[in-house]
């Protein structure tokens, strides 16, 4: 636990792979370096900063920007629910004092089990299902206090069908070598290679 | 084809303005003379737009609307209003929120009375703060280097300090972390803001959030007193000194635009506290009984009277001169003082004396003629848009840390590309376009192939240890752009190999003269960058052998200077090496040291511990009683910079002022009246009352100088770059060979770093702790060929000598090539360095 392991490092490569700028890699690698840990450790991001050619300084600023990159360790699950405007005046300040009540935590701590961290966040976009929270960044929409007892049981118990914390399905994307932009040097005549994929109209239908 | 525009019009609060396309609104208004008030915005970095302190009203032909001024360019018929009732409210609110989370402790902060944040708000901001919330807390100062502390309350994020780090230092060790209302700046954990530059954010910060050591709490901006000054590197940086109580307290860059551009390296910026040490000499010091009584032969050095300390050291001229004649007499040094102490010493040595063994480089610098006898080019044509610049130097972020800053910001923004012809990496490889790294001793043939695009003879696809290829695409690229100037920066790259290696690839590179210069073109010019101060002074000033005040040899300004001085040396002197030979031998009666450390500084050690013991008296002027000092029979205490009137000449040409602020310490004297107190009791009368008369003569009999007045060189922004000169370059012909390196071997690059075992450095206590013990660097590849380990101690064995020391990877330097630093504490190159090689190859073992 600290820098990338060989199996990242592998993943890692291949994403730089895909950028004709390596450091346009940073964030997929703190992605990587947060599902193989949990969270970004310092010595993950000092070791991405070798990996693109930036500054361990630089590789801070990116990461401690982004709410959803953790540095420090959280629970396996996250559960955040949305103190928006809309889910505010349907309950969810009511959700999260039941949710501290429930699990023995303020927004931001984790359980001793080390299984859920609570967090209070800002509008997730779903106001018509208000009140909603995620885990581990997947919807659950109209919670009510049932719903979230039920869903820590379920967190508890391993059946709620949640990957734990970090892991996100884009970083194990595979870019096929006819998908990747490429570095060539423009040239005013040549088709861009995502025209040549995508004929227009005009062209195909002629 | 009609003209481009080169004019823009628009009106600022009522009155026309002519502003450059492009131009940043701020920056014309500035220009006009309305200041707009501004945090983050700074002429020489890119804006960000991020105070939003300099919204205006500006109306573009859809009615007036705050806009940033600074990250909104001139259009043809703009209008600005600075002053309307918009934008005064604006300001107030903007200010209003800058201040919700400043804790005002502007009582026991540093930046109170120079802060634009506390006269802006004076001046533009609500008088009454109405936040009585919480303002946010972190750790009071915490530091982000050894140099300089960060307080993090105090930040208004305006992004000068991050910004300077990332575009213009090159080192992106400090950076905005979190975001929102936590955004702060801090470095990586553990990871210090470790940048050769560090002391330029504390003086471009607008607020007191950086703050730097050695000044912390030593001052109020009120009680200093302050000159502009120039700064005594090679660079000539312009600073302004400032003082309280007699003590200089701080420097501060000045923005010159032919120079330094306000910017100035922490060693530089620091470096005052070494005049304020307690090592200073402060009286003249001449050989003693213990009871403190003058006695030649003397095992102690005790404090004398002026009058005791010129008298004894113009019985011992005046003995060696009767006895052996003058040339028994050598003077070393020099290159650090004004070029008026540098022309009065000279005078002395060469006027009064007659000996010609003068010499102010110690064997690390280059010949006088390839500084003075090839066409010289200035900073700002070095980096003009779209040039070319061949580096055949050390590596100037190390050895030369502003004009590193000029040239990265000409790389980086302004198209100018670089050739780095060195025999490592340097600071500026990430941003050149090529880099011909050279087998050390080998840059001539580089050369000769770019210049001859010979590069399709080499057998082997290889030139001096550079691919063949590279070599032609640089060739190539110099022929692009042969129609914009191209400038060779020129120094000694390695101190393990022999000038004249360095001497014959400037030779094939002036043969570009004749290609490039072709039809109007602007052709090829050279940058000499040399070590110590004032080297380019002391070298106009004829601190050199063969060489006479006035950029001319002895041979043709003999006549000229001889009406002046009444007499001039017959024959040539011997350079630095060989005045110590002659030492060495017995042949030097007198040695005459201006602040020159022979055993601490010149590369032959040993030669310079038999000089000094075959030395017959030796008078040292110094600052400091270093080493060679403390064997002298006479110490003159000399005064430093800040501390004496006088003019320095950079590595252009370039004279401008230096000014006195504060007094020397003790009875302490300019050299220059050191020198005529000296010529005084030879029975020679300068006439010298002060330094303004020094240059006075200087500008009358110097012919390079001639009628360069002091008023002329302070009126002008920039100084003056005196361009004439009377010496043709005479490289040494043929070409010395270079010897094959054997395959056991590593060729030894020596340079030095910012940080050494200099005096000043290591009398600064902000300094000294930064300069550390060379290690061994190879090329990654080379650790299985040579069969160690990185990170391992080995034991290195050169012709000259052995060395035990830790080895560490660096792909910067090439495959056969090993580097090592110069003039470090502890472990130095100059144990390893041969001096009578040409080149030095090391074998490198397990411990």
């Amino acid at each position: 636990m600290a820098r990338l392991n060989p199996g990242s490092l592998a993943i890692a490569q291949e994403i730089i792979s895909r950028y004709p700028v390596a450091r346009s890699a940073l964030i997929p690698l703190l992605h990587l370096a947060q599902e193989q840990d949990g969270h970004v450790t310092e010595e993950a991001m000092a070791h991405i900063a070798e990996l693109v050619g930036v500054t361990p300084a630089e590789v801070m600023g990116t990461c401690s920007f982004y709410e959803m990159l953790k540095r420090e360790p959280v629970g396996e699950y996250m559960v955040n629910i949305c103190n928006g405007i809309s889910c505010h005046l349907l309950g969810s300040s009511e959700l999260i004092h039941h949710a501290e009540a429930t699990l023995g935590v303020r927004p931001g701590g984790t359980t001793d089990d080390g299984k859920i961290t609570l967090e209070a966040v800002e509008c997730i976009a779903a106001c018509t299902e208000a009140p909603c929270l995620q885990v581990n960044y997947r919807y659950r929409n109209r919670v009510s206090t049932a719903d979230f007892d039920q869903l820590v049981d379920d967190l508890r118990a391993g059946t709620a069908g949640v990957a734990p914390h970090g892991k996100l399905a884009k970083v194990r994307q595979h870019i096929g070598d006819e998908r990747r932009a490429g570095v060539a040097v423009p040239d005013g005549q040549a088709q861009p290679a995502w025209l040549a994929r995508n004929p227009t109209d005009a062209e195909s239908g002629s | 084809m009609s003209e481009p525009e080169t004019v823009v019009n628009i009106t600022v609060n009522g009155r026309p303005v002519q502003a450059a396309p492009g131009e940043w609104v701020i920056a014309a208004a500035e220009r006009a003379g309305v200041y707009i008030p501004h945090f983050c915005y700074h002429p020489r970095m890119k804006s960000v737009g991020m105070c939003r302190m300099c919204i205006v009203d500006i109306d573009t032909g859809r009615g007036p609307a705050l806009q940033p001024s600074c990250m909104v360019a001139v259009s043809e018929g703009m209008v600005v209003d600075t002053a309307s009732e918009q934008t005064r409210k604006a300001q107030d609110g903007v200010l209003e929120f800058l201040l919700l989370n400043h804790p005002l402790d502007c009582p026991v902060c540093d930046k109170g009375g120079e802060c634009p944040l506390q006269d802006q708000t004076m001046a533009y901001g609500p008088g009454e703060s109405r936040f009585v919330e919480e303002k946010r807390h972190y750790e009071k100062p915490i530091p982000v280097n050894s140099l300089v502390y960060l307080d993090r309350e105090r930040c208004i994020l305006c992004d000068r300090c991050t910004r300077f780090a990332d575009e213009v230092a090159g080192d992106p060790l400090i950076t905005f972390q979190d975001r929102g209302d936590q955004t702060q700046v801090n470095t990586f954990p553990d990871l210090p803001f470790s940048s050769y530059f560090s002391g330029n954010t504390v003086q471009i910060c607008p607020v007191g959030a950086l703050t730097a050591v050695p000044y912390r709490f030593k001052a109020r901006p009120w009680d200093l007193a302050e000159v502009e000054s120039t700064y005594p590197n090679p660079m000539g940086d312009r600073v302004v000194v400032q003082a309280s109580r007699d003590q200089v307290l701080r420097y501060q860059g000045v923005d010159s635009d032919a120079v330094n551009w306000g910017w100035l390296t922490d060693k530089d910026r620091f470096a005052f506290e070494a005049a304020a040490s307690d090592l200073r000499l402060a009286a003249p010091l001449v050989r003693g009984t213990p009871l403190g009584q003058p006695d030649h032969s003397g095992r102690e050095l005790v404090e004398a009277t002026w009058g005791q300390a010129l008298g004894r050291a113009a019985d011992a001229i005046q003995s060696a001169v009767a006895d052996k004649g003058p040339q028994s007499v050598a003077v070393l040094g020099g290159a650090r003082l004004t070029n008026e102490d540098q022309y009065a010493w000279a005078r002395l040595a060469k006027g009064v004396i007659g000996t010609d063994h003068v010499d102010a480089q110690l064997d690390d610098g280059l010949p006088a003629d390839a500084v003075l006898g090839l066409p010289r080019a200035t900073v700002n044509r070095a980096c003009s848009p779209g040039g070319t610049v061949i580096l055949l130097a050390p590596d100037p972020k190390e050895e030369q840390g502003t004009l590193y800053l000029r040239l990265r910001h000409a790389v980086a923004n302004d198209g100018v590309q670089l050739i780095e012809l060195t025999p490592r990496a340097t600071g500026l490889s990430r941003l050149a376009s090529f880099r011909l790294h050279h087998r050390p001793g080998e840059a001539a043939a580089v050369a000769a192939a770019l210049v001859g695009g010979d590069t399709e003879a080499a057998a082997d696809g290889d030139i001096g240890g550079v691919p063949a290829a590279a070599v032609a695409a640089a060739a190539a690229a110099i022929a692009d752009r042969a129609d914009q100037p191209v400038t060779v920066v020129l120094g000694r790259p390695s101190l393990a190999e022999s000038a004249d290696f360095t001497v014959a690839a400037a030779d094939e590179l002036a043969r570009f003269a004749n290609l490039l210069s072709a039809g109007g073109r602007p052709g090829i010019a050279f940058l000499p960058v040399l070590h110590r101060g004032n080297v380019m002074g002391a070298l106009d000033m004829g601190l050199a052998p063969g060489l006479l005040p006035g950029r001319i040899s002895l041979a043709d300004g003999g006549p000229v200077l001889a009406e002046a001085w009444g007499s001039v040396p017959t024959a040539s002197g011997a350079g630095a090496r060989g005045i110590l030979q002659a030492a060495a031998e017995g042949r030097v009666e007198v040695l005459i040291l201006l602040g020159a450390d022979p055993l601490g500084d010149f590369p032959d050690q040993k030669l310079a511990a038999e000089a000094l013991d075959g030395a017959g008296t030796i008078v040292a002027s110094d600052l400091f009683l270093n080493p060679s000092a403390l064997r002298a029979h006479v110490v003159f205490p000399a005064a430093g910079f800040a501390e004496r009137q006088g003019t320095h000449t950079n590595l252009e040409g370039r004279i401008t002022s230096q000014r006195q602020v504060v007094t020397p310490p003790g009875t302490a004297r300019a050299d220059w009246a050191i020198a005529a107190g000296l010529a005084g009791r030879l029975g020679a009368d300068f006439g010298f009352g002060a330094a303004e008369d020094v240059w006075d003569e200087i500008s009358r009999v110097a012919p390079s100088h001639r009628g360069l007045v002091l008023e002329a060189i302070d009126a002008a922004d920039d100084g003056v770059v005196a361009t004439d000169s009377s010496i043709s370059f005479a490289p040494p012909r043929p070409a010395t060979p270079v010897p094959p390196v054997d395959a056991y071997s590593l060729r030894l690059v020596a340079a030095r770093r910012m940080y050494d075992r200099g005096t000043l450095v290591q009398h600064a206590p902000s300094l000294a702790g930064l300069a550390s013990p060379a290690v061994l660097a190879l090329n990654p590849y080379d650790f299985d060929r040579v069969g160690v380990e990185p990170g391992a101690d080995v034991r290195v064995i050169s012709s000259a000598g052995e060395m035990d020391t830790p080895v560490v990877a660096d792909p910067g330097v090439p495959r056969g090539t090993a580097a090592f630093g110069y003039n470090h504490p502890d472990r130095d190159a100059r144990d390893l360095v041969d001096p009578e090689a040409v080149v030095t190859d090391l074998r490198v073992q397990t411990r």
